[in-house]
């Protein structure tokens, strides 16, 4: 492999991370916080591709989409947290594990009633279709570097917002101790619906800005759920920083082996997760 | 999720079966005089439209021919088998056990083929198969009573690898989706290619129906192959060839494909798809007087243009019509009516041919290339192209 390749599968590979990690980190807070199991939260990156797909295609802006798909699944979100989620905090995990197993049924089959079962293309926008031509032969997709870019400018939103801020200071109190929290007056309901909408929020733009790149079809939650859950075990359970980590290790491997190793490829990152767990068996970063 | 959603559902579906009596060894028919069709095809979902042009050529044949089986009068059985391979086995014992059909025409989905088959084997009802290519149906699971009017995933794709090395392609990448057909496609071009003298430099796949091409395509435009050979169908065909052109590689690495990749997809897919060529079994464009009438009488009865799902099924049907004039419509008569099946020749809108003795098409493939948004036919890139039939023993 030579180096301007190389290069380009980083990139690739950190792309890819980079998407893995906005769905992990939500996944991993709402359980590191409230202590909820989300088995559903694929189907929230999946509805975020719908809406990108239908709103881009009647507005014809992918922008506009992106911004109304965020607004419109927080609201559903939050919505969830206040009909569903919130009953089952103190409940065991099996119980979450039930309830939001059945809901990854239902959000498949609302998906199909109200968009069918077919495959569809989003397209990219005209202002970041171009590639950056590195060699004669490789070049890369600006609208890939628009991708990561987005991802880090919210990676490092969510760290300011979680280790600089007052709400952030509250959420950590809460996830350290909901009952003290509570008497200190701090109103940790409000904490919940915040944390959990922040985690919908982050999965479903996952899946707007990942539409034109993986086009929007059924069952896409359910297969990027799996790379999630892979990513937050890895990172180890609760921990923001280890999702960030892992889901760059995964990106790596999972690009790398489908270049290099194209026959076991599909199995080369749950070998990653075996032998991190093997030599960490809580995880690389377990608080 | 899906596989233990499949699992719990499949599991459904045999217990299902066992209680509607389907793994009982014998099925009394009931006597009537008309004749029982059954359709087992996808009326709803992403392979709707191939259910109802297989379904639309079927009765064309048979409406042809005066609308009787060997001078019996037909009932008609219609099944959705919603592309679901979960429900195969319970769908098709539906037909067989309740509407206790003499034929079973069906389906599209490979994985609904295998359930299908199941019941075929174990009932001994009739099985024409107008699409799905699944090897096993006329390879190692082949029978008596299963005949395929249709193609074997790897057949398109045994006409390719001559072509391409005779236009200088001596390096070749092989790109596809890792399932079934995939596999399948790919072990008929690595079979033509390697023997025509081509060297596959790398096998690449991606999961189904993930269509995240980027990697793939790095990985293609850095090893510059003297040209990429693929199987791709529906939207994925359409993702495909429009990154293929956006990363730049078209017009330095030329795309061949298994002809799948290109029906069906040219509105959507536009100038994307210029100068692919792909090898099948049919095209719109063949200019045969055979295919011209056919199209011409679809067109009319229907209001719609054919296409190959089309064919297919109006080949089903002229199958039919022979075999059952031969036995004077004693389905009863199995061997006398196989027998007919196997030997006739089918004048189809394709071209003649006849069937194996695994019970597939030995078929000439066109080479075609696609220009203003059609798939021109450039000539026959294969005659009389056969499945291997491996591992089929009929008699045993």
């Amino acid at each position: 492999m030579d180096i301007a390749n190389f290069l380009i599968q980083l990139l690739n590979s950190v792309q890819y991370g980079l998407l893995l990690f906005m769905l992990a980190a939500g996944l991993t807070l709402i359980f590191g916080i409230m202590g909820v199991v989300n088995l559903a939260h694929g189907s929230f990156y999946m509805l975020g591709a719908y809406l990108a797909w239908s709103l881009a295609s009647k507005t014809g802006s992918l922008a506009l989409a992106i911004v109304l798909g965020t607004a419109l699944s927080v609201v559903f979100g939050l919505a969830q947290e206040r009909i569903l989620f919130r009953h089952f905090y103190r409940r065991d995990h099996l119980d979450q594990v039930l309830l939001t197993f059945g809901l990854i049924y239902i959000f498949e089959d609302l998906r199909s009633i109200f968009w069918g079962d077919e495959v569809h293309g989003v397209t990219v926008p005209a202002l970041l279709g171009d590639s950056i031509r590195l060699t004669d032969t490789l070049s890369y997709p600006v609208y890939r570097l628009f991708m990561s870019g987005i991802c880090v400018a919210l990676a490092i939103g969510l760290y300011l917002l979680i280790s600089k801020t007052r709400l952030g200071m509250k959420i950590r109190a809460g996830a350290f101790n909901h009952e003290m929290t509570e008497a200190l007056g701090i109103n940790i309901k409000f904490i919940h619906a915040i944390v959990f909408a922040l985690g919908v929020g982050l999965a479903a733009v996952a899946g707007m800005i990942a539409a034109p790149v993986s086009s929007v079809y059924p069952n896409m939650g359910a297969q990027v759920l799996i790379m999630c859950f892979v990513v937050v075990v890895i990172g180890g359970i609760g921990s923001v920083r280890g999702a960030l980590i892992a889901a760059l290790l995964v990106g790596l491997v999972d690009t790398f082996g489908k270049v290099l190793l194209p026959q076991v490829a599909s199995m080369l990152v749950y070998v990653l997760m075996a032998v991190v767990l093997l030599w960490k068996p809580q995880g690389l970063f377990k608080q | 999720m899906t596989t233990r959603r499949l699992v719990l559902s499949r599991g459904a579906a045999l217990v299902g079966a066992a209680s509607t009596g389907l793994l009982l060894p014998e099925i009394v028919r009931a006597q009537s005089n008309k004749i029982r069709v059954g359709f087992m095809l996808p009326y709803t979902g992403a392979y709707a439209a191939l259910g109802v042009a297989i379904e639309n050529g079927v009765r064309m044949a048979i409406n042809e021919k005066g609308g009787k089986l060997g001078g019996r009068e037909i009932e008609w059985f219609k099944v959705d088998d919603e592309s679901e391979p979960s429900k195969g086995v319970e769908n098709a014992s539906r037909l067989v056990q309740r509407d206790k059909v003499d034929v079973l025409i069906g389906t599209v989905h490979s994985g609904v083929q295998m359930g299908i088959h199941k019941v075929a084997r174990e009932s001994g009802v009739l099985n024409i198969i107008p699409n799905a290519g699944v090897h096993e149906a006329t390879r190692a699971l082949c029978a008596p009573n299963v005949f395929r009017t249709s193609f074997t995933n790897s057949q398109p794709t045994l006409a390719l690898g001559k072509p391409m090395f005779d236009k200088g392609i001596k390096r070749a990448v092989w790109i596809t989706h890792k399932y079934a057909a995939g596999d399948q496609a790919f072990e008929g071009f690595r079979d033509s290619f390697t023997k025509a003298g081509g060297t596959v430099v790398k096998e690449l796949g991606l999961p189904f129906p993930q269509v995240e091409f980027q990697a793939l395509l790095t990985e293609i435009a850095s090893l510059k192959p003297d040209a990429v050979a693929c199987f791709f169908a529906g939207a994925p065909a359409v993702k495909f060839m429009k990154d293929y052109a956006a990363a730049g590689l078209k017009d330095k690495i030329p795309l061949w494909g298994s002809g799948f990749l290109t029906e069906g997809v040219l509105d959507a897919t536009g100038p994307a798809a210029e100068g692919v060529m792909t090898t099948l079994h049919y095209s719109d464009s063949l200019d045969i007087p055979r295919n011209h009438e056919f199209r011409l009488a679809y067109a009319k009865m229907f209001k719609l243009q054919p296409d190959v799902y089309a064919v297919q099924g109006y080949d089903s049907g002229q199958l039919l019509v022979q075999g059952l004039a031969a036995v004077k419509g004693d389905v009863g008569n199995k061997q006398a009516l196989y027998k007919a099946m196997e030997t006739g020749v089918i004048d189809s809108p394709r071209g003649k041919w006849t069937m194996s003795k695994a019970h597939n098409p030995i078929q000439d493939m066109y080479l075609r290339r696609v220009e203003k948004g059609e798939n021109k036919v450039l000539g026959i890139a294969a005659k009389a192209v056969a499945d291997s039939g491996a591992g089929c023993r009929m008699n045993a």
